[in-house]
């Protein structure tokens, strides 16, 4: 979707930010996703408030699925906090790409600190296609727009999740619980771009079955830093293969 | 004192496990001006390792499935899932018709073998 290329007011520019982003494929994709987020949460025992406020403050649906899993399972805090701030590590070079968008002569610091907390997937792609068009003094506004669209999607399907799981028979809670793994073993894939990044995807779904099997402690980090690990000396033997 | 500490104890855990670690890397990108290449060595690995969490973390919903989705025997569950991402590589990388095959898959298979 095209959006007008300029505004009357920075409250116009976030309008049209929500609108955007209410409209975009992303849309659907975050109602799907949150919504098995808030039936992942129901069954593993937290409160519907918890994951609300779970989604303002981490928003990032990968770590959010890694602590509601890990929390619910019981495993350490220390590894939680690991096992999440290894999937967050992407966030890094998002920031770092979209705040040039952002950024005019007269920006302060603190008008970014809205867009790189609200720096996630579904956002950060509609910006770098969106943001080009506008002029700089709105683009932070319509940015900060968009998110609170998206945000304000996924804390809607989050409880719309929660309480459905909770209402529905075992087989349709059971349906609505496998969205999760579903839609982000589907996802991953195709976000992998490079051979790495597929390799990575196999070894993860092999190793982390096979850890918790054998009761290997702080299993979800040891999956990914001996899965991932793998996966990159596969892609860098390649490389010197060629 | 007990009581409050114990109501407020999962929104301690979701700042210190959860929002922290996380938001870690947003607050790096916002101070370290000058960022790291998307094809970066290290940015490549780390993508790697996080694919490989997530991907984990994804087979074991499946495999050591709790609550509702137990009840739903693991043959059913894992043939779900293998149709569904082979529907999403035939469709021409839909993401919508690989969830709603795999999730039809499930509810069949549900419905035919639950426990």
């Amino acid at each position: 979707m095209s959006v007008p290329s300029t505004f009357n007011s920075s409250a116009a520019a976030f309008f049209a930010g929500v609108k955007s982003a209410w409209t975009s494929v992303f849309f659907l994709v975050l109602m799907g996703t949150y919504i098995g987020i808030g039936a992942l949460a129901h069954d593993f025992g937290l409160a519907s408030w918890w994951l609300a406020l779970s989604t303002l403050l981490v928003w990032a649906a990968p770590a959010q699925v890694i602590l509601i899993s890990a929390l619910g399972a019981g495993a350490a805090l220390f590894e939680i906090a690991i096992a999440v701030t290894l999937s967050a590590i992407r966030l890094f070079p998002m920031v770092v790409a979209l705040l040039p968008l952002l950024r005019g002569k007269s920006t302060r610091l603190r008008d970014l600190l809205l867009p790189t907390h609200f720096t996630s997937v579904s956002m950060w792609v509609e910006s770098l296609r969106l943001l080009p068009a506008l002029p700089q003094e709105w683009r932070i506004a319509f940015c900060n727009g968009l998110s609170v669209g998206y945000m304000g999607t996924a804390v809607v399907a989050g409880f719309v999740g929660y309480y459905l799981a909770a209402g529905l028979p075992p087989l349709f809670a059971g349906t609505l619980l496998f969205l999760t793994p579903m839609s982000f073993l589907i996802s991953t894939a195709r976000n992998a771009h490079m051979m790495v990044d597929k390799v990575a995807l196999v070894f993860g779904l092999v190793l982390g079955p096979v850890l918790t099997a054998l009761h290997v402690d702080l299993d979800l980090m040891w999956t990914g830093v001996v899965g991932g690990t793998l996966a990159y000396l596969v892609h860098r033997l390649r490389e010197a293969a060629t | 004192m007990n009581a409050v500490l114990t109501e407020l104890w999962p929104y301690l855990i979701l700042l210190l496990v959860g929002f922290l670690p996380n938001e870690i890397w947003r607050a790096f990108g916002l101070v370290l001006a000058r960022g790291l290449n998307e094809d970066s060595e290290i940015v490549i690995w780390s993508r790697a390792v996080a694919t490989a969490i997530l991907a984990g973390v994804i087979a074991k919903l499946i495999l050591f499935s709790t609550g509702a989705l137990a009840t739903i025997p693991l043959p059913v569950r894992v043939a779900a899932a293998v149709c569904g991402f082979l529907a999403y590589l035939v469709m021409r990388r839909s993401v919508f018709a690989g969830v709603a095959v795999g999730e039809a898959v499930l509810l069949l298979g549900g419905f035919l073998f639950a426990h």
